[in-house]
């Protein structure tokens, strides 16, 4: 049983099946192969950086229209959050968007979605239980897997590390629009990259709580956790794979920090990269390979080599400089990761087989896709007072994630 | 004689130990392995069970209900054991004495985005090597920082070699690196919170802890 229907609590009543699927899909495709092959050169640069991007108009977008009308407060909220992330604008009924939601969030949230060109209501649905935000949620979910047919994600959580002035933190959980935060560890200590088991209520993470970077398992259904890496030096940066059984992680215990891969519980540690000094593993979707930032000649690049051990190939991503913090979509068609240059962080994307990008999407560190491939949970903001914000990576709409404390960061997108 | 019967062994360890240590120090990626699993981390402590149970009764529930579908499985995770890797390091910093003013003129810096110590860092490594080879029971810890301009798992992976870089240094003229562990806080700790290079480049440094026996309990 996956996670997104565990989280997605919400029940609903009185369903009405939507009468066809939105035209708006197939018109999409058409746009997207047409817009592909428009390629413009954007050039940008510092006197010493000069690079190249090279942007296929794709990932401009438009995002849809849509309008949202009778609801108020914290629904609205969720609303208008959840849409924007997913590629919708909310714009007034008078301005006649193709779609418009009305509904209204007395007590519980009620909506309908209707179709002004076809002249069709897609469905008319009430929510009850889990409270106003995530039924509210599971409203936006059923307007965008409606008209987009992408993967739900009202109902998902993130993790992160919030780190307070001097250095220490905490692991904690939130929904994926920041409320409803807990603190997962209570260390007192500097605690890194949290990373979800798929599926499942459970984490890996860094934390120095023993006075070195250990990596530990920590299942939040029981409350219970175990170290699994504590070499001597470096143990951080695990990433669990797509099937639960193994971790890929940092350690430094063959004298530079390289890929490694372990079991579920630690055992069975075997050394993957041979590199001078490696960081941010991620896996793909298939399992099959481990990607992650490297450095070669001096400079930084992203590499991916087979899980199971093999020969590095380089991720081309030429024109964004200084890429690290890969993070592979799950519909295995785009590697997500921060380009750096100078004091300057930007979230870029690239395609996993190379044929787009890169593509600068927005200013931020620490990218993680969610179930939709679609939209990244990332981090911005000053040093030391990042804010977790979500982005719809073909639109380019960003939104600022709700924070309780600290600096918030390494956000990862529970699957 | 009965001296010669005693050294000699020790003397062959001693060849034998530089035999294998001192010749690695190259930063071609061929470094001197960093030994072993740490000596008490294996051990499950009391933080290691029920820290802060997310759905225990003093806990807001994670999901909230009513839950539509039966609660998933537990994760799949084999039982736990230990790590196969034998236990080599032979001493853990936080046994000992740990000393962060003897050795704090020494600290090494770093260019931006490099972990090579460079020839005018030389004297402090020698420094580092003398006051260790002057006392054969310290031990030393060595913490590589960055500066902020460093994505944050990368910094982490940079200040980490930053510090074995530094062991390796010390290796060559002639430390035991057994006698050396390191720790990264990547961009965790500066020394000064600015934004300017003059605070950058007083953050990316390594430090060096002389850490020496606790006086045995009496």
């Amino acid at each position: 049983m996956k996670m997104n229907s565990f989280f997605n609590t919400a029940t609903i009543e009185n369903v009405s099946q939507p009468a066809q699927r939105a035209p708006h899909f197939r018109r999409w495709i058409k746009l997207f192969i047409a817009l592909l092959l428009a390629v413009v050169t954007v050039s940008f640069g510092r006197a010493s950086e000069e690079f190249t991007i090279v942007k296929p108009a794709t990932f401009g977008e438009k995002p849809i229209p849509i309008a949202v009308e009778g609801f108020s407060g914290e629904a609205l909220g969720v609303l208008n959050f959840d849409l924007a992330v997913q590629g919708f604008t909310v714009v007034p009924e008078s301005s006649s968007p193709q779609y418009v939601v009305k509904g209204s969030s007395e007590g519980s949230v009620a909506g309908s979605l209707t179709d002004a060109i076809a002249r069709q209501t897609l469905f008319s649905r009430t929510y009850s239980g889990a409270g106003l935000r995530r039924q509210a949620h599971a409203l936006a979910d059923d307007i965008v897997t409606q008209i987009r047919n992408t993967k739900p994600i009202g109902g998902t959580k993130i993790a992160y590390k919030s780190q307070a002035p001097g250095g220490n933190g905490e692991i904690f959980v939130a929904d994926f629009d920041g409320h409803d935060a807990q603190a997962v560890t209570s260390d007192n200590a500097i605690v890194a990259k949290p990373a979800w088991v798929p599926g499942h209520l459970a984490l890996y993470y860094t934390s120095y709580a023993r006075s070195n970077p250990d990596i530990f398992y920590h299942s939040l259904s029981s409350g219970q956790r175990r170290v699994i890496s504590s070499y001597s030096g470096l143990n951080t940066g695990a990433a669990v794979s797509p099937d639960g059984s193994k971790v890929a992680m940092i350690l430094s215990k063959s004298g530079s920090p390289n890929v490694w891969t372990c079991n579920a519980d630690g055992s069975d540690p075997k050394r993957v990269s041979t590199g001078i000094e490696d960081s941010s593993p991620c896996w793909s979707p298939d399992g099959q390979w481990i990607c992650y930032a490297a450095k070669a000649n001096g400079r930084r690049i992203l590499a991916k080599i087979p899980a199971g051990g093999g020969a590095m190939a380089r991720v081309s991503t030429t024109g964004a400089p200084n890429p690290t913090e890969p993070d592979w979509s799950p519909d295995n068609k785009w590697i997500a990761f921060t380009s750096q240059s100078g004091s300057y962080f930007n979230i870029c994307v690239v395609a996993a087989d190379g044929s787009v990008g890169p593509i600068i999407i927005v200013p931020g560190q620490n990218p993680s896709w969610a179930p939709n491939s679609r939209t990244l949970i990332f981090n911005r903001g000053l040093p030391g007072r990042q804010n977790l914000a979500a982005v719809d990576v073909f639109t380019a709409q960003s939104r600022d994630c709700h924070r309780a404390s600290g600096s918030n960061s390494e956000p990862s997108w529970g699957h | 004689m009965k001296l010669n019967n005693l050294l000699l062994p020790v003397a062959l360890a001693l060849i034998a130990a530089f035999a294998t240590t001192g010749c690695k120090h190259g930063f071609n990626g061929q470094l001197t392995d960093v030994p072993g699993q740490r000596l008490h981390a294996p051990a499950p402590g009391p933080n290691d069970f029920n820290t802060k149970p997310l759905t225990a009764e003093n806990n807001p529930p994670i999901v909230a209900n009513p839950i539509p579908s039966p609660l998933p499985p537990a994760p799949v995770v084999p039982p736990f054991v230990s790590n196969p890797i034998p236990t080599s390091a032979g001493w853990e910093p936080a046994d000992m004495n740990q000393n962060r003013e003897k050795l704090a003129a020494y600290t090494v810096h770093f260019k931006f985005d490099s972990a090579i110590v460079q020839d005018s860092e030389q004297a402090n490594v020698a420094n580092v090597g003398q006051a260790l080879s002057s006392n054969p029971a310290a031990k030393l810890l060595i913490e590589g920082n960055c500066d902020e301009r460093g994505t944050e798992e990368y910094n982490r992976s940079l200040g980490e070699r930053r510090a074995l870089a530094l062991r390796e240094a010390l290796a060559k003229i002639g430390i035991d690196p057994m006698r050396i562990r390191t720790i990264s806080y990547g961009k965790d700790q500066p020394l000064d919170p600015g934004h300017d290079e003059a605070a950058w480049a007083k953050n990316r440094r390594g430090q060096f802890v002389y850490c020496t026996p606790k006086a045995p309990v009496q």
